[in-house]
């Protein structure tokens, strides 16, 4: 059993050197300070915060979620409170830690996105920048930037040139070829991709004969998609040569490793920071002891170990 | 004090079909919870249901608690079952509670159906005050508390759904009609109620109509309970606010029905 001392949890994504691999996922974790209470920040592999927009955004109206089973379905509506706000407001707080911020954001037009990635590039205390490309284009008659391969090169590579920060294109799930999709990303400059975002979802109340959310459409998360992400994050891990950051309903070190095992360089807890706010640093310790076990001495050496 | 703390169970009681008393005692000591606090309840440790349940404080014992609830679902049922001896892990208290500190002395409860639960916590720590209880239940049955509620001292004006207790009309229009009867009831008092959404609504608009202030304890969908998923939203005058973390007590004028 090798001694815990020894053990190497430090993974490389992009520029950053994470002291471990457990990200919090964003848009489960508030901006860090909600959960400050239960975990020590300064253990987390990287704090990743809710998704940011240029301007503040009231999101959608009740109800937004509904438990499924061993899932739940969100429809949120992408509410937050602003890039300004969250520098002036949140991000003096998260630079007291020793822990990467990475901030996702989205826009509904490129014009957008560029502008956002600018902003958060020029900010002292963002480490690295998570895009979210699951969210409609205003442009193109609301369709999805994460869907058309094209027009994910032209956003990511338009992104790209306006960040020199780490940049990690979160992907979406609901596509046919999600090693195409990681591909065009990496090809138009990401330095990793992260998924899967949730899968898209619905549930009727049969009593009122209603959609149980409001927006009637929701995303899927929790453990019911863990076994699509690790079908995912294994075709991107085969597909491309960067890193892969991989998440979908984690809530155990078993489940971390799994998508280790699958090709994830680092992994990130979602859902799970609802059910237990303590969850991140529970994984992180497990995740140790399952290397001590195994006699492993470097968590780079998982990364992509599944045997076919 | 650690809000996520672990409570063994000391008592699980079946008070009526489906109505559940649940006695906890702490296994640490934790913050002691105001009326209309809430705590977030993981009813077991596997994946389904997989959210904790949100439940408000019904009394405090000096450092045990109760929460009173009914089961509705799966998680509820699976709650019921818990036997004394079994430890839940618990998060909480969380929310907004009522407001004590108020000036008025005459205040008016409503409870509807298992609003009985925070109403209770609160009469209990207003008892002293002027208090005037209008509690509304689907049944006879289903009227909780009522020894209890004599005990310090607060004699409800009961209506069922069905006419089994009390008139059988709803609430509100009971307390509409009180107060048509003595408009007195109206000044310088002070409302706070907890129950159904229908019923708060029409709550709401009536004492707004009569200019009667107060606040009322909200009930939504909810994944954390701390504020983060952003799931548990109502709407306000002033945009979308947080049942668990703004509230989920909110004043009457505040919430856009």
């Amino acid at each position: 059993m090798a001694n815990k001392k020894s053990i190497d949890l430090t993974v490389n994504i992009g520029k950053l050197k994470l002291k471990n691999p457990v990200m919090t996922a964003s848009g489960t974790f508030g901006y860090g300070d909600e959960y400050a209470e239960f975990v020590d920040l300064n253990k987390l592999g990287a704090i990743v915060v809710k998704g940011l927009s240029l301007k503040p955004k009231e999101g959608n109206p009740p109800p937004r979620i509904v438990e499924t089973p061993a899932g739940m379905l969100n429809a949120i509506g992408l509410q937050n409170i602003g890039i300004n706000n969250f520098i002036k407001k949140k991000l003096p707080f998260l630079r007291q830690f020793n822990t990467p911020v990475i901030v996702n954001f989205f826009g509904d037009s490129i014009a957008e996105y560029v502008r956002a990635a600018e902003k958060l590039s020029a900010a002292d205390g963002v480490h690295a920048l998570e895009m979210n490309i699951s969210c409609p284009n205003k442009q193109a008659g609301w369709s999805i930037f994460g869907t058309d391969p094209k027009v994910t090169y032209k956003v990511v590579s338009e992104v790209r040139k306006a960040a020199d920060k780490t940049l990690i294109v979160k992907l979406s799930p609901n596509v046919t070829d999600i090693g195409l999709m990681a591909k065009v990303a990496e090809d138009a400059g990401a330095d990793a991709v992260s998924l899967i975002n949730t899968l898209t979802g619905m549930a009727i109340d049969i009593k009122n004969r209603r959609p149980r959310l409001a927006n009637i459409i929701g995303g899927l998360s929790g453990p019911a998609v863990r076994p699509v992400a690790i079908r995912m994050v294994w075709q991107c891990y085969k597909a491309v040569q960067i890193p892969v950051i991989g998440m979908g309903g984690i809530v155990s070190a078993e489940d971390a490793i799994e998508f280790i095992l699958a090709g994830a360089s680092a992994v990130a807890i979602g859902t799970a920071n609802f059910i237990s706010p303590k969850i991140t640093e529970d994984i992180i310790n497990g995740i140790e002891s399952y290397m001590a076990e195994e006699d492993i001495k470097s968590i780079k050496a998982l990364t992509g170990a599944v045997q076919c | 004090m650690n809000r996520l703390f672990q409570a063994s169970v000391i008592n699980n009681e079946k008070l009526v079909k489906d109505h559940y008393l649940l006695t906890l005692h702490p296994l640490e000591k934790i913050k002691k919870p105001k009326p209309g606090n809430f705590f977030m309840v993981a009813v077991n440790k596997g994946l389904d249901p997989l959210l904790r349940r949100p439940i408000s404080i019904h009394r405090w014992l000096d450092g045990d608690f109760q929460l009173l609830y009914r089961v509705a679902g799966k998680g509820t049922s699976i709650l019921s079952r818990n036997k004394p001896g079994d430890i839940l892990e618990i998060l909480g208290p969380l929310g907004r509670g009522f407001p004590l500190n108020i000036k008025s002395e005459n205040i008016i409860l409503v409870a509807g159906g298992l609003g009985i639960a925070p109403i209770f916590a609160l009469a209990e720590s207003l008892a002293g005050k002027n208090l005037s209880l209008f509690y509304g239940a689907r049944t006879k049955t289903e009227v909780l508390c009522t020894r209890e509620l004599n005990t310090i001292g607060v004699d409800p004006v009961i209506s069922t759904d069905d006419g089994s207790l009390g008139g059988k009309d709803n609430i509100v229009n009971v307390l509409k009609r009180h107060v048509t009867r003595n408009p007195s009831l109206v000044t310088d008092h002070v409302l706070y109620a907890c129950g159904p959404g229908p019923m708060l609504k029409a709550l709401s608009m009536f004492a707004i109509k009569y200019k009667l202030k107060g606040h009322i304890a909200l009930e939504q969908n909810m994944a954390c309970g701390l504020g983060t998923c952003l799931g548990c939203v109502v709407k306000t005058s002033k945009g979308y606010k947080r049942v668990c973390k703004e509230g989920p007590v909110f004043s009457i004028e505040e919430i856009v029905w």
